[in-house]
């Protein structure tokens, strides 16, 4: 046996490995403001999972076809991983995470994803479910064809989509009467 | 599925824009919604030094109606804002409509109306729009500002006349004909994938003799740049967009349109599509005159 060397540890901050920039950028996410310093090719999809835990945001295809990293940007569903963490400064960012924290209640939308079975795997739930959540914050109802507008532009490898729109109609229902 | 690195800098004002995109030392790119670079950067398809967010550039963020009753876009607007916008929605009907075609909207909510013009894909719906509205293009760079018409604007495939020095300020739409019928009509594999073939058509009417005064029709998805067919025009103008004149519009159609093919689509199957959208197109706008 030869013997153990000890093992020296050092905590230091990685040097730069690339010349490329670094920003401090302020934002708001899920209701809290946050500081974070950021490299300027940061995807806002890796900012929210590998720097806040924020693993609820789900990534699929990295190039903006899938949904499954959606988020709402000031109340709006957007592609993480079409928007660089750079580019949120000043932002209010609100991820699946915001939904029900905590042993908060389900919001509808959650409610009615779980009363309908609007998934299987899941993969694709939290992006559905935020692209939902904004349809039912609008000040009217939209219509049939806005809601298969909006849910067109999500993915499910599962091909749930029956019950995804069946829970939607169920939480718009909910949200502004049948 | 990563950028490679990159700096990022907000602009403030064009001025400050037109001077970073004009340094000599870094390869700057322009920065507006997103939808197309970010993809781009991702597949490292594009490999820019410094990104330049115009976003948030004061000048570029108007959506208004001048005296002459004209439409402004600056750069910095997005296309769900242009689209939900009633003086666009009751000016520029045929814009509001090609633009709840584009994608999503969860990507209409980023990408804006100017980097869709500016990116140029052939197979994109603004373009085509862009050229039946005969939008006028106003662009800034190191040797100062001018304005370019539709028909000069798009110079081939992701190719236009912005320099890669230059900055597209905004698109300007002239106040639609008094009296105008329009209509859009696109082919998809699904709803909001980009065009095989599209047409916009936009008819004026004289409402003294009732019939066609004027007629644009523009195609995507036809050539690198978006086709207008004089001959189709020349079809219908004069009618009151009856059969004869609407088969007539579909053999200048299928005479005067030669697209590619691609994995999407045989040529011959665009052109057949194209005629057909075509009349469809016609009889609706007709409707709407
Ligand atoms: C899933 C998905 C589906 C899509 N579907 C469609 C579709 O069906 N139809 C369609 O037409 N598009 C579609 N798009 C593209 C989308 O509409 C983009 O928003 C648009 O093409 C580019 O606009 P942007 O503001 O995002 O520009 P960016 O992506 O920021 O820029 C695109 C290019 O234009 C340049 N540029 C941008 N603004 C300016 C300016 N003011 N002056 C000079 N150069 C400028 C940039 O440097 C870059 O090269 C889709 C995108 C995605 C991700
Ligand atoms: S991971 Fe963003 S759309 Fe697929
Ligand atoms: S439930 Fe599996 S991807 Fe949609």
């Amino acid at each position: 046996m030869t013997p153990s060397v000890p093992v020296q540890t050092t905590v230091r901050t990685p040097p730069l490995a690339e010349p490329s920039g670094w920003h401090r950028i302020t934002l708001t996410v899920n209701g809290e403001q946050i500081t974070a310093e950021v490299e300027s090719r940061l995807l806002l999809s890796d900012f929210l999972r590998d720097r806040l835990g924020l693993t609820g945001t789900h990534v699929g295809c990295e190039h903006g076809v899938c949904g499954a990293c959606t988020v709402l940007l000031d109340d709006e569903p957007v592609r993480t991983c079409l928007a660089l963490a750079v580019q949120c400064d000043g932002v209010s960012v609100r991820t699946v995470e915001s939904l029900a924290p905590g042993d908060a209640p389900l919001t509808s939308v959650q409610r009615a994803f779980h009363e309908c079975h609007g998934m299987q795997c899941g993969f694709c739930t939290p992006g559905f479910v935020m692209t939902a959540t904004a349809l039912t914050e609008q000040p009217e109802r939209p219509g049939p064809e806005e809601v298969a507008d909006a849910l067109g532009g999500h993915l499910c490898r599962c091909t749930g989509y029956r019950n995804i729109r069946r829970a939607v109609c169920q939480a718009l229902d909910e949200r502004f009467g049948e | 599925m990563k950028p490679t690195p990159f700096d990022y800098t907000t602009a403030r004002s064009v001025a400050e824009a037109v001077a970073l995109l004009a340094d000599p030392t870094r390869d700057a790119k322009i920065m507006a919604g997103g939808q197309s670079l970010i993809p781009m950067l991702n597949m490292r398809l594009a490999r820019p030094e410094l990104l330049v967010d115009i976003t948030r550039i004061p000048e570029l963020s108007h959506l208004t109606v001048d005296a002459s009753g004209a439409l402004h876009i600056g750069a910095a607007v997005r296309q769900s804002r242009t689209a939900a916008d009633p003086a666009v929605r009751r000016g520029w009907p045929l814009l509001a409509a090609a633009i709840e075609h584009i994608g999503h909207p969860q990507i209409r909510s980023r990408g804006t109306v100017c980097g869709s013009l500016a990116h140029h894909d052939p197979a994109g719906e603004l373009p085509t729009v862009a050229r039946a509205l005969d939008a006028r293009f106003v662009i800034t760079g190191p040797r100062g500002i001018r304005t370019v018409r539709a028909e000069d604007f798009f110079v081939a495939t992701f190719s236009t006349a912005v320099g890669e020095d230059e900055l597209l300020l905004e698109a300007v739409f002239p106040p639609p004909p008094a009296q105008h019928g329009w209509a859009f009509e696109e082919l998809t594999r699904r709803h909001g994938d980009f065009a095989t073939v599209a047409v916009s058509v936009l008819l004026e009417r004289d409402s003294v003799a009732g019939t066609v005064r004027s007629a644009r029709v523009v195609f995507s998805g036809a050539g690198p740049v978006p086709v207008r067919l004089p001959a189709a025009e020349d079809t219908l103008v004069g009618t009151r967009v009856g059969e004869e004149a609407l088969a007539a519009a579909r053999r200048a159609a299928l005479a005067g349109l030669s697209p590619s093919a691609d994995v999407h689509a045989s040529a011959a199957h665009r052109r057949e599509t194209a005629a057909h959208l075509l009349v469809r197109a016609c009889t609706t706008a007709w409707e709407r005159c």
